[in-house]
């Protein structure tokens, strides 16, 4: 911590004090409660389900089945193939067939097992392989195919390229279902109002999708529901689709009995039907010469979707992008397919698809390196993107600095790796500890890309006092975005940031701004803000600029007052907004940020695919024991590129929380699946990082200006967690002087006297 | 019966000994700050302190606080609304994400520092290992341990 810069943020008071209202802490007048109900089967074809008995029990006021439903049971984002009440079939082992509504939440939980299925079994689905092939039996028949979406890239001719390599490495890469472990399970309240409008109020990261899901279900139209924003419990990409269902489904019992329903899951309901990270299966093949250039690459990963489609053609879309690293590779062919099963459905989980690319690639260079006989770094840097890179997908990186080299420098600087590296074990030691250090480096496309609608927008609504009411289409997810559009407005404006307030936003009262993932919050939310105090200086400038006898170009905006041209003559901030209101002019803005044009063709896979990049690169430290397979981590280091700290302790912790997420994806999070049945669905059995798994962490921001960031700050929340898992990698291999190929990387004890 | 919660005496009914005391907290007394991650006692969200002890209060009924001191966070605030040293030190170090671990952080780590006035940042990394953050990675809620030792010196 710095003693002198301590961190700010507008909630950090009501949470260390207990003050803040979370969903669940919420209490509504005559409000019931609602539970899901789940079935024994993992794919079956339901004929009947009977909550006759159910209806009976002490307290329960109705069970809601499909059959129920006004509007659509039905919906996606992408596909609509989402049954929020699961009818014809169930498809999974967490689709919900009915829903019981209770005086209270025991007394629902309690009649949940009088609701009788009768369903006839189906083989499930479960090995995305299998699944491809034709012939299948099909999850959903409407699709036609189990193979949700299929990108490539297509970059000059790998098959030729191949031929003329001095080295071919070819290699499997297997990654797991992740858990996003957000602390807060899904809950959503419904209130029905006397207007006839639903209001809800829930723990989700995307306010507006969480409307169209709880529209659709209830019939009705968007302007009929209005999803209010309170403090949440982590998302991490996790609470859009699962918990918008949540939503949709409390807004059902709540129309049906006409009652306020709050429905909170239990952490076992959560496990068992949130969405996951998607387990990938990468064939990756890689051609270099013998002076370590890369010359081609040849990958096909194939995407385990689960039962539903979610955003798996944009999480997939983004490993197809980003398929070779951040490195210059002339001939490329990649195939990326997301697969239906009867699996847990998957879907955006911080990293977005990056996390499992990262962890074949980071690898196989340093193979290749050492195939070449060329430090990692060397061969790193004779294939890295610089400034003026072409990327796989054609893209020419200008417009903004490429701190690849840099991220990379000060990272292994940091970390000492030029020292520590000749120290590694490679499976030899005296004693027991094997010792090994190991990186990887990355670039990610900020943003969504070409997988979606990308603008957003700001409201400054300034008081005559000079207060100022500040709203964004950016949702707090607990990463601090509503401080980071605080500090960029009083930046802007000049303005102290106690005299602004965020306002909780709405959907009833800011234009839909998109999902607040891809670590785009900062840097669209906060594009908006910029563009809005922009709009708003011009206004004041225009209509001030004779009482501060100057031209309107020379006003300034600083310390609390507006001042004309050079510093002669300034008027404080609230008398000047007095004047405004007296010249019958509202200090009032609305701003928008559009992301910049991007382009893609699916059929090549070869275009702009994010108007801009940011880079990164992790370091570890570890020691594996030889006997035990023990492996502890002693540190860990990471550089990002973050265009502007705008709330630098903030930023920190995010690089921490990406580390440390990193480190479990790495070591041994993992949700253990059998026959489509989540067998680990609570923290005694799901392990996420104990304070006792992490080592003290080193955090370097680099700020290098972006013009394409109207407020200068890019994203950090996800690039931080998509580098850990092939560090550690990288230093269990230089530990040991065996690959491990698969996450969670597991070292087995030794028997005998091998290497671990 | 009674027992003292956030120094506040309590009487209690034979009828409420054998409730769920986290329930009992958050639902009967609107003490809403201890929350529920987990409900088996693995995550330590619903943390609330028994005679300065931390205690996980899903595991826990009303029975186990019958003439005990119960403070949960509302509890730690000083009497004029302002923070306790140890939640300014949170605030300031940037311990606090989306805060759902917060307040059974900050009581874990109030009690640890009733006992260790002067710990080793590797003690008080021990000190908070079965409070689980997904959002911090721990290290800006170690620095606020580190930083706030001194006010209980
Ligand atoms: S809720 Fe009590 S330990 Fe998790
Ligand atoms: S701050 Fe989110 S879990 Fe700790």
């Amino acid at each position: 911590m710095n003693e002198k810069n301590p961190a700010w943020r507008n909630d950090a008071a009501p949470k260390v004090t207990g003050r803040a209202r979370y969903t669940d802490d919420l209490k509504f007048h005559n409000m019931l409660h609602a539970v899901p109900v789940y079935t024994d089967y993992v794919h079956a074809r339901i004929m009947e389900v009977d909550a006759s008995a159910a209806m009976k029990q002490p307290g329960v006021v109705t069970v809601i089945t499909a059959g129920d439903v006004p509007g659509s049971v039905t919906f996606g984002q992408i596909i609509r193939d989402y049954r929020m009440l699961a009818g014809d079939k169930v498809r999974f082992n967490g689709d919900v067939v009915a829903v019981v509504v209770a005086e209270t939440r025991d007394q629902a939980v309690a009649a949940v097992k009088l609701v009788s299925v009768k369903a006839e079994e189906m083989t499930p689905l479960l090995d995305p392989e299998e699944a491809m092939k034709p012939g299948a039996i099909l999850v959903h028949e409407l699709h036609g195919s189990n193979i949700v979406n299929h990108h490539k890239v297509r970059r000059g001719d790998a098959d030729k390229a191949f031929k003329a390599c001095d080295h071919v490495i070819e290699q499997e890469f297997r990654t797991q279902f992740v858990e996003h472990a957000y602390l807060e399970p899904e809950t959503a309240v419904a209130v029905p109002r006397p207007d006839g409008v639903t209001e809800i109020y829930a723990s989700m990261q995307h306010p507006f999708s969480t409307r169209r899901f709880v529209a659709t279900l209830l019939g009705v139209s968007l302007a009929d529901v209005e999803v209010r924003t309170v403090p949440m419990g982590g998302g991490f990409g996790g609470k859009d689709d699962t918990a918008s269902v949540v939503a949709a489904r409390a807004a059902l019992a709540a129309k049906i009995t006409g009652r306020p329903v709050k429905m909170t899951y239990d952490r076992e309901w959560s496990v068992r039907e949130s969405y996951k990270r998607h387990p990938y299966r990468i064939s990756y093949k890689m051609g270099f010469s013998n002076q370590g250039r890369m010359e081609a690459c040849q990958i096909r990963v194939v995407a385990d979707a689960g039962a539903y489609c979610s955003v798996t053609p944009w999480v997939t879309w983004r490993s197809t992008v980003q398929c070779c690293g951040p490195y210059d590779v002339p001939n490329v062919h990649c195939d990326v397919y997301g697969v239906y099963t009867n699996n847990v459905v998957t879907g955006a989980m911080r990293g977005f698809g990056s996390p499992q690319m990262n962890f074949a690639v980071e690898q196989l260079v340093e193979m290749a390196a050492e195939r070449c006989g060329m430090s990692p770094t060397e061969f790193r840097k004779r294939n890295m993107l610089r400034q003026g890179s072409v990327t796989v997908t054609g893209q020419k990186l200008d417009g903004h600095t490429v701190s690849l080299e840099q991220a990379l420098d000060s990272t292994l600087a940091a970390a000492g790796y030029h020292e520590k590296y000749g120290r590694c074990s490679f499976g030899k030691a005296e004693g027991d500890e094997l010792y090994g250090i190991g990186y990887a480096i990355s670039y990610r496309g900020m943003s969504l890309g070409a997988e979606g609608m990308d603008f957003n927008s700001a409201v400054i609504n300034v008081q005559f006092d000079g207060s100022i009411l500040l709203e964004a289409a950016v949702h707090e997810n607990g990463q601090g975005a509503e401080s980071a559009m605080i500090l960029i407005c009083s930046d802007e404006l000049g303005v102290p940031k106690e005299r602004i307030r965020y306002r909780m936003p709405s959907t009833a009262n800011i234009p839909d701004g998109g999902t607040t993932v891809a670590s785009r919050g900062t840097i669209m939310g906060g594009g908006a803000v910029a563009n809005a105090a922009r709009s708003l200086k011009s206004k004041l400038a225009e209509r001030l600029a004779p009482k501060l006898d100057c031209a309107p170009g020379d006003v300034r905006f600083k310390d609390g007052h507006i001042w004309g041209k050079d510093d002669a003559r300034r008027m404080a901030w609230p008398e000047a907004m007095n004047q405004l209101f007296l010249m019958q002019e509202y200090p009032y803005s609305f701003g928008t940020f559009k992301a910049p044009q991007v382009t893609w063709d699916e059929r090549t896979g070869q275009g702009n695919a994010y108007f801009t990049w940011v880079y990164g690169c992790q370091a570890v430290e570890l020691t594996v024991n030889s006997k035990t397979g023990r492996v502890k981590l002693l540190n860990m280091v990471a550089s990002h590129e973050a265009g502007k700290a705008v709330n630098r302790p903030m930023v920190l912790g995010q690089f921490y929380g990406g580390m440390a997420m990193g480190a479990g994806y790495a070591m041994f999070e993992d949700v253990g699946i059998e026959q489509g049945k989540i067998l680990n669905v609570n923290f005694d059995q799901y392990r996420i990082p104990h304070s006792t798994d992490l080592p003290e962490m080193t955090a370097i921001i680099i700020e290098n200006h972006d013009p394409a960031s109207p407020s200068g700050a890019k994203g950090v929340g996800e690039p931080t967690n998509e580098l850990m898992a092939p560090a550690i990698a990288n230093a269990v291999y230089n530990a040991t002087g065996v690959r491990r190929f698969r996450l969670p990387i597991r070292i087995e004890p030794r028997s005998g006297g091998g290497r671990p | 019966m009674i027992t003292y919660i956030n120094g506040r005496r309590h009487e209690l009914n034979v009828s409420d000994l054998p409730k769920n005391l986290l329930a009992f907290l958050r639902e009967e007394l609107d003490l809403t700050g201890a929350k529920k991650g987990c409900g088996v006692g693995a995550c330590g969200a619903c943390t609330v302190l028994v005679n300065n002890r931390p205690v996980r209060s899903c595991r826990k009924t009303v029975a186990d606080i019958v003439d005990r001191n119960v403070l949960t966070i509302e509890g730690l605030a000083r009497g004029d609304g302002s923070l306790h040293p140890l939640q300014q030190a949170f605030v300031d170090a940037g311990a606090v994400q989306c805060g759902f671990c917060t307040p059974g952080m900050v009581l874990t780590a109030h009690a640890f520092l009733l006992a260790n006035n002067n710990p080793t940042r590797e003690e008080a990394r021990k000190a908070i290992s079965g409070n689980l953050c997904r959002c911090t990675g721990y290290q800006q809620i170690i620095d606020a341990i580190e930083a706030a030792a001194s006010h209980y010196r």
